[in-house]
């Protein structure tokens, strides 16, 4: 029998590029950053990596890292 | 343990507890309808790096525990987890209780957002007290249902209530939960952006915010004890508390609230405290 | 007489005559079939069934994992995650249980998963009735599962067996269909036998090592095919039926045809009380009247085929209605015969051979287009 129509495969973006949802883009700036890493342990994303960069195909601009930065080492900017 | 460019809006607690996933060995899922299905994917794609088994509503801890019983059967290793919102909770709850009274050797996470969000917001039993939903307009004159302390009364193998607004201490308790037997019960405290009405960026905030103000207590109840956590250690005492006003105020679905109405909610909370004390022996 | 069975029984392919009702026919077939997972609620009259079951794993008769559920949504949901790991699974309930389990019916379906469900035919409330008639089954129709319902505890015991080969060969849960307490309750001879059907084989099972999901969001015709491709195979499993039947004990296939051959009038049927009507047609054809009777075996696939072959006057005799009209009546008619119909025995009323010869005679004497017989 044909599985196809039952079974779905893993997929890195599985909805598309999800960063054209994006109104604002989270920016790092570097100088005030730590690399604490806690935007990465809260990203509901999981599109910032261990260097702390972002990965934008994906990232959908909610703007957690910025509130959750103590070193307040990202801003948003507008798209 | 989802990848990036999923379905889930903008600041979205339940993807966030889907990345802590990782903390757990041989994961099967098992997501019945609600957020979490759109969530992990539309066909013909997956978001989700381990396997997913769509259910209906109430099926959900019935399907596990099928899974699991094969899965001994045959030899193989897996922690199947039965992942739900609290709607599925709700229309699940005889299948979830026979579920935890059979100690069903199996991982049960509710994800609790506080309403039927999936639908578009309409009340649920875990829906705060006068909370404003698309059938609550007034705000819910009902009960709020705890369901980890129910699921203490049912002598689950481990129970424990978390929060997004924490993840260490989630990861924490899915790690613990994965290396345990037997009927294990994390109940995940989930601030939601669209559904409560607050900015996208307040997703943690609300959710420590509602732990500070002893709205949500953070415990873990395993060898017949029931113990405070992590940083919910603290809000035991209500003198270290911040005001209930304070985590209320900031979410669009309890505008409408007097003064008053916010006295009667900490008296509410206070008869909540007093029955997780009675479990409690801290 | 478990332990007869057990030292000079089916095992070593001897064949074994013992006293079953149709319940314990069935519970002696899944015994013989050995599945991993079973899950059920008690529900009159299917209930001897799973005690019966509950009872040999306690003995260590059966090894399976017997999981007791809260409801009969969850017995379907157990054994609907049990399959989905490959796991061979049973359930049985009647009436109310099949209701209440209707979604994971469609599920299991749908999910293309090899089961196997007994259903000791029951009247649905209300009012409340425990007694027999086939309300209850034909709710499975549109399912999409294979649906058998046999006349004898023999039949029960030999298509139970079928149910697992042909399930697990087509991808398509099985359900068998026995009468409330004139089958369930009642004890014929029955031959105990094993016909040694292959191990588990499924279209696909999931496990942890695996990286995909089942049953996603589907929209468009993705869906529309999943949902095609069911009733393609649904279609085709006729055939898988009726090549098995000499290995499940001859019982004809799709349908049995009794004293059909010369008749100029045919009854069609399902169930148990086609021992009465055959004894009705006994008495009408020693009367001079040229009579015979299509048993449908199965109500799914629908025997299309046979019904469409049939010549001469049609009566078609239901103990469920849709409408005004007999499901098996507005089935029939959809094969382009004109049957007449007569709707009888619900809730367990009574029918006898008196009454079969009334009916049958009233039919051929042209007494009937469709009625209810009270």
């Amino acid at each position: 029998m044909d599985l196809e129509p039952l079974i779905s495969r893993t997929k890195l973006g599985a909805a598309g590029e999800t960063g054209s949802w994006r109104n604002y883009r989270p920016v790092v700036k570097r100088e005030l950053c730590n690399v604490c890493k806690t935007c990465l342990s809260y990203c509901p994303e999981g599109v910032i990596n261990e260097m702390i960069e972002i990965d934008y195909r994906f990232c959908k601009g909610c703007g957690i890292c910025k509130e959750i930065c103590k070193q307040k080492a990202i801003e948003m900017v507008p798209e | 343990m989802i990848l990036p460019g999923n379905t889930s809006c903008q600041g979205c607690p339940i993807s966030l507890a889907m990345r802590c996933l990782d903390e757990i060995e041989n994961p099967v899922l098992v997501i019945p309808a609600g957020c979490s299905t759109v969530v992990a994917g539309l066909h013909p794609n997956s978001a989700m790096k381990i396997p997913v088994i769509h259910v209906p509503f109430a099926s959900t801890n019935a399907v596990a525990c099928g899974l699991k019983e094969a899965y001994k059967r045959l030899g193989v290793e897996a922690n199947v987890i039965a992942w739900m919102g609290d709607g599925a909770a709700d229309i699940g709850f005889a299948t979830l209780s026979a579920s935890a009274a059979r100690r069903d050797d199996i991982i049960t996470v509710v994800v609790d957002n506080e309403a039927y969000m999936n639908t578009g917001t309409q009340a649920s039993l875990s829906t705060f007290w006068k909370a404003k939903t698309t059938t609550s307009p007034l705000g819910k004159g009902d009960e709020k249902r705890d369901l980890a302390l129910i699921m203490i009364a049912h002598r689950a193998d481990y129970v424990a209530t978390a929060t997004v607004g924490y993840v260490e201490d989630l990861r924490r308790k899915f790690r613990r939960a994965g290396e345990l037997k037997g009927f294990r019960f994390i109940h995940i405290h989930c601030p939601c952006p669209p559904g409560w009405r607050f900015p996208s960026e307040k997703t943690i905030e609300i959710a420590r915010k509602a732990v500070a103000s002893g709205a949500w207590a953070l415990f873990e109840y395993y060898n017949g004890k029931l113990r405070f956590s992590g940083v919910g250690k603290r809000y035991v005492d209500k003198g270290n508390r911040i005001s209930l006003a304070d985590y209320l105020r900031s979410q669009g679905r309890f505008e409408h609230l007097s003064d008053e109405d916010i006295n009667e909610l900490e008296n509410a909370i206070e008869k909540e405290w007093e029955i997780i004390r009675k479990f409690s022996n801290d | 007489m478990q332990g007869d069975l057990q030292t000079k029984g089916h095992r070593d392919g001897t064949r074994v005559r013992v006293l079953l009702t149709s319940n314990e026919a069935i519970a002696e077939a899944v015994r013989i079939a050995e599945p991993e997972v079973i899950a059920a609620y008690p529900i009159t009259p299917q209930s001897p069934i799973v005690e019966r079951l509950a009872e040999m794993i306690a003995s260590g008769d059966l090894r399976a994992s017997f999981v007791r559920v809260e409801s009969e949504h969850s017995a379907m949901a157990v054994i609907h995650g049990a399959a989905t790991a490959g796991a061979r699974v049973f359930t049985a309930t009647s009436s109310h249980g099949l209701a209440y389990m209707y979604e994971m019916c469609w599920w299991i379906a749908g999910s293309r998963l090899p089961a196997v469900m007994a259903v000791a035919t029951r009247s649905i409330g209300a009012p409340w009735n425990i007694h027999g008639d086939h309300t209850d089954i034909v709710l499975l129709r549109d399912t999409g599962w294979i649906i058998g319902m046999a006349e004898t505890a023999q039949e029960a015991f030999d298509m139970t067996l079928q149910a697992f080969f042909v399930s697990e060969e087509v991808n398509i849960p099985f359900a068998v269909g026995i009468d409330a307490f004139t089958m369930s309750h009642t004890a014929e001879v029955v031959e105990i036998w094993n016909p040694k059907i292959p191990e588990r084989r499924q279209a696909y099972r999931v496990l942890p090592t695996d990286r995909f999901a089942v049953n996603a969001v589907t929209m468009g015709k993705a869906r529309m095919k999943a949902r095609y491709d069911l009733a393609v195979d649904l279609e085709n499993s006729a055939k898988i039926i009726e090549k098995s039947d000499a290995e499940f004990g001859n019982h004809g296939g799709l349908v049995e045809k009794y004293r059909l051959d010369d008749a100029d009038y045919v009854v069609v049927m399902m169930g148990g009380w086609c021992g009465d009507a055959k004894d009705a047609i006994d008495v009408l054809r020693g009367e001079g009247y040229k009579i015979g009777l299509l048993r449908l075996r199965f109500l799914r696939p629908f025997p299309k085929k046979a019904v469409k072959e049939l010549s001469g006057e049609v009566l078609v005799v239901d103990k469920g209605n849709s409408d005004i009209r007999g499901v098996l009546g507005i089935e029939v008619s959809s094969c382009g015969i004109e049957a007449k119909n007569v709707v009888a025995g619900i809730g367990g009323v009574d029918v006898g051979v008196e009454d079969f010869c009334r009916i049958f005679k009233n039919f051929v004497e042209g007494r009937i287009e469709l009625e209810w017989y009270l």
